[in-house]
């Protein structure tokens, strides 16, 4: 994917003594018979009342067992399928001998929330899809997403709160804007280079999707709060409540004396469906409900920031967006909160793991649907929704079946609210306040290889970049950034000598 | 934390609040925002910027006394902190020299006016400005929109104040009398919508400036979007300033309302908090 295999330093890697030692310790036969560990789950009905963690974590004598499946390949392929070229033999291999502090210093190498992504990265499409178990032996491939979560939440619980080595400090102002993953890997690869980083957020908490998009439940904010925390620790300062492009500009900025910045602003506008009734009130988007719980406290009752639940919940689309919404409507109270996709199982693109836990929990999917009007009661809030069937056509341009239209198969359905988890487009507030930088023609900044924007020095990663992706991939341009900036700094420090 | 260095109320129930914010007094103009969030659980509610003093690195807001926060707000004292606020959101006030522009502001809507007023008079407009009120009481703003008005007419529904009658009836007099090159509307929906209508009869281009549910401010979330010919848009990104002869006051009104149970319940249980403290 991202990051070319730099297979010599591997190998080197993989010949040390002890990593030659443990391999031979049980024989590759051995290891292959050896199934794949079962992440263990809060009770299915009894995390949909709570906010429980559904998955809790495996033991040390499961994430051991899990390690002994990992051959330590000799062309790690697994390494390949991850955004931010985790070093996944050696982390596992330090784990098997034991050392599982070891183990986080290798995941911190290239990583700077590995409790984050061991939780919410698709391993199943990334590192695990690649690894050798899966590509040549039609076998479910070795847990890396489970053991790195593992190895990271050991090292929090266990470890002293150690960070990475930092360079020097050389007193040169770098900003960030935006405190979600791809900010954050930013801020603690440039802290490593010695600069001093500023992150501005615009909302009151830090974190930015990782905090008012995914919910407690699939991400605990406690563990979000402790991985920036060690960012702070890295000497990066961060202040909320700035919205650069309005509190002040960039250019204001770099009369504070900023010589680069990183827009990491987020794919912050929500997509509707521009259909009849769309704006009752009762109908909100994923981002406004997961924000009025996540972020506001909606629904708690010490909180003031009202939300709109009720017993009959639809939440329009198939992604982990459109999970985390219905899942949440759940635990809110809903009698029926139901997933409403055009095309079949099959093609949803949430991760298998959210559907799976969505069945379990009791979710209702209405698949080969969508909804083409709503209706109100006299005081203008959604009471019902008129839904046409769908058939699946020729594949389009994705690759994915067309959903076409059943003529004549309209029906209603009563309900209390709803959700639209249509997909989200770039924040507009840096684009508006700086007319010359380069855009596509879906608003998000254009970028070259080393993820620099049109204007020198001002770089952009993340969904501002990518329009809507997962937390690793903005992770991957974050590290990617940070070199730019790096090398574009230091060749203008260069230059200025 | 943003330190209140000053409040006042105007009326009984409008409180004018000057917050500590240099970046915000700096970055403002005439038809900017904030959002604010009193204390850790909160909601985000917005309010104009009323006025701001670069200098001083403060900026005024104006709040009226309707729910759990404004009330939170209006009992908070100089000297006190409001934890979290932001801004300037929205885009600002197309402000330039059309001629005579009419500013007609409704209640609290006043003070989201005053800057406008001011911004359009120093560009050179003749400026001919209504506020209204329910009664004398409730006028606010009288004083600093005379200093920037060619001419200011106060009206109140009791004529306890200034003219008595509605805001529309002062605009259509002053329509009638001479050539209005613009208008301006602020103030409750309601209003908007009959003062959108009586410019429309007369073909004169209107602004309205919405005050929409909101919570994040930054068009993220698309709790304050409406229909503006037809087209929806969202207030903190878009507005909040918009034709006011496009723009679906109705579905506006019923958006407000959204979630109207749920705040009587809270404002309920906080009037009830407030006596026990009382009591004690």
């Amino acid at each position: 994917m991202e990051e070319e295999l730099n297979e010599e330093y591997y190998k080197a890697e993989r010949k040390t003594e002890w990593r030659d030692k443990l391999r031979k310790e049980i024989k590759a036969k051995e290891r292959t018979d050896i199934g794949r560990v079962r992440m263990p789950e809060a009770d299915p009905d009894v995390r949909n009342k709570s906010n429980l963690e559904v998955n809790k974590g495996l033991t040390l004598e499961m994430a051991i067992a899990e390690s002994h499946r990992c051959l330590d390949c000799a062309v790690p392929t697994c390494i390949v399928g991850c955004p931010v070229g985790t070093n996944i033999p050696k982390f596992i291999k330090y784990l098997e001998a034991g050392d599982i502090l070891g183990a986080a210093e290798v995941l911190k190498e290239n990583n700077s929330l590995p409790a984050i992504c061991g939780r919410v990265c698709p391993q199943e499409i990334q590192c695990e899809a690649q690894c050798f178990y899966v590509k040549k032996l039609s076998k479910e491939g070795a847990a890396i997403g489970h053991l790195e979560r593992f190895v990271a939440d050991y090292a929090r619980e266990h470890g002293e709160a150690t960070i990475p080595a930092l360079a020097e400090p050389n007193g040169i102002k770098m900003a960030v804007i935006g405190s979600g993953p791809a900010g954050l890997t930013v801020a603690g690869e440039l802290a490593k280079f010695g600069y001093d980083v500023t992150v501005f957020e615009a909302l009151h908490d830090l974190g930015g999707v990782l905090k008012y998009g995914i919910p407690e439940f699939r991400l605990p904010k406690s563990i979000v709060d402790y991985e920036i925390n060690t960012i702070k620790n890295m000497g990066v300062k961060f202040i909320t409540n700035f919205i650069v492009g309005k509190t002040a500009s960039i250019a204001d900025l770099k009369e504070e004396g900023y010589v680069a910045f990183f827009i990491a602003s987020g794919a912050g506008l929500p997509n509707f469906m521009n259909i009849p009734g769309e704006n009752y009130s009762g109908i909100q988007s994923a981002n406004e409900f997961l924000t009025r719980v996540n972020l506001m406290g909606g629904g708690n009752k010490d909180f003031d920031t009202p939300v709109h639940t009720g017993k009959n919940v639809v939440i329009i689309g198939g992604g982990n967006t459109a999970m985390d919404s219905v899942r949440t409507a759940k635990r809110m109270g809903a009698e029926r909160a139901i997933i409403m996709y055009r095309r079949t199982m099959e093609e949803m693109p949430a991760r298998a793991e959210e559907i799976k836990h969505a069945i379990e929990e009791g979710i209702e999917f209405i698949n080969l649907a969508s909804p083409i009007e709503y209706f109100a009661d006299e005081r203008g809030k959604v009471n019902k929704m008129r839904v046409q069937k769908m058939e699946l056509g020729e594949p389009d341009a994705s690759g994915r079946r067309r959903p076409v239209v059943i003529e004549g198969s309209e029906y209603d359905i009563d309900v209390d609210s709803v959700v639209i988890a249509v997909g989200v487009s770039p924040n507009p507030i840096i684009q508006q306040s700086m007319p010359e930088l380069e855009i596509t023609k879906w608003n998000t900044i254009k970028v070259d290889g080393n993820m620099m924007t049109s204007i020198p020095g001002l770089f952009a990663g993340g969904d501002i970049v990518r329009g809507g992706a997962t937390v690793i991939l903005a992770m991957g341009d974050g590290r990617k950034a940070a070199a730019g900036m790096h090398s574009y700094v230091q060749a203008d420090v260069f230059a200025n000598i | 934390m943003f330190k209140i260095i000053e409040k006042k109320f105007l009326s009984e129930n409008v409180a004018k609040l000057v917050i500590e914010a240099p970046y915000i007094a700096k970055s403002r103009r005439a038809g900017h925002f904030i959002i604010l969030r009193i204390d850790k659980n909160g909601e985000r509610i917005p309010l104009t910027i009323s006025d701001a003093d670069v200098e001083k690195g403060t900026i005024s807001l104006i709040v009226q006394r309707v729910g759990v926060s404004s009330h939170k707000l209006c009992a908070m004292n100089a000297g006190d902190f409001i934890l979290d606020v932001v801004g300037p959101l929205g885009k600002a006030t197309h402000i330039a020299n059309v001629g005579t522009v009419l500013c007609a502001g409704g209640g609290v809507g006043v003070a989201p006016l005053f800057p406008i007023v001011q911004a359009m008079k120093l560009a050179g407009n003749r400026v001919i400005t209504i506020i209204a009120a329910r009664n004398k009481d409730l006028v606010i703003l009288e004083n600093e929109m005379a200093e920037y008005s060619d001419e200011l007419i106060v009206m109140t529904d009791d004529g306890s104040k200034g003219t008595k009658g509605l805001v529309t009836q002062g605009m259509e007099e002053v329509i009638l009398r001479e050539k209005i090159h613009q208008a301006i509307v602020i103030g409750p929906a309601v209003m908007m919508k009959f003062a959108a209508l009586t410019t429309k009869k007369y073909d004169i281009h209107t602004l309205a400036s919405l005050n929409t549910i909101m919570v994040d401010g930054t068009g993220m979330c698309g709790a304050c979007r409406v229909s503006v010919g037809g087209k929806t848009e969202f207030v903190c990104v878009d507005g909040p300033e918009f034709d006011a002869h496009k723009v679906n006051f109705d579905e506006m009104l019923s958006r407000l309302g959204a979630y109207k149970d749920k705040e009587s319940e809270n404002y309920e249980a906080y009037v009830k908090s407030c006596e026990a403290i009382s009591l004690n």
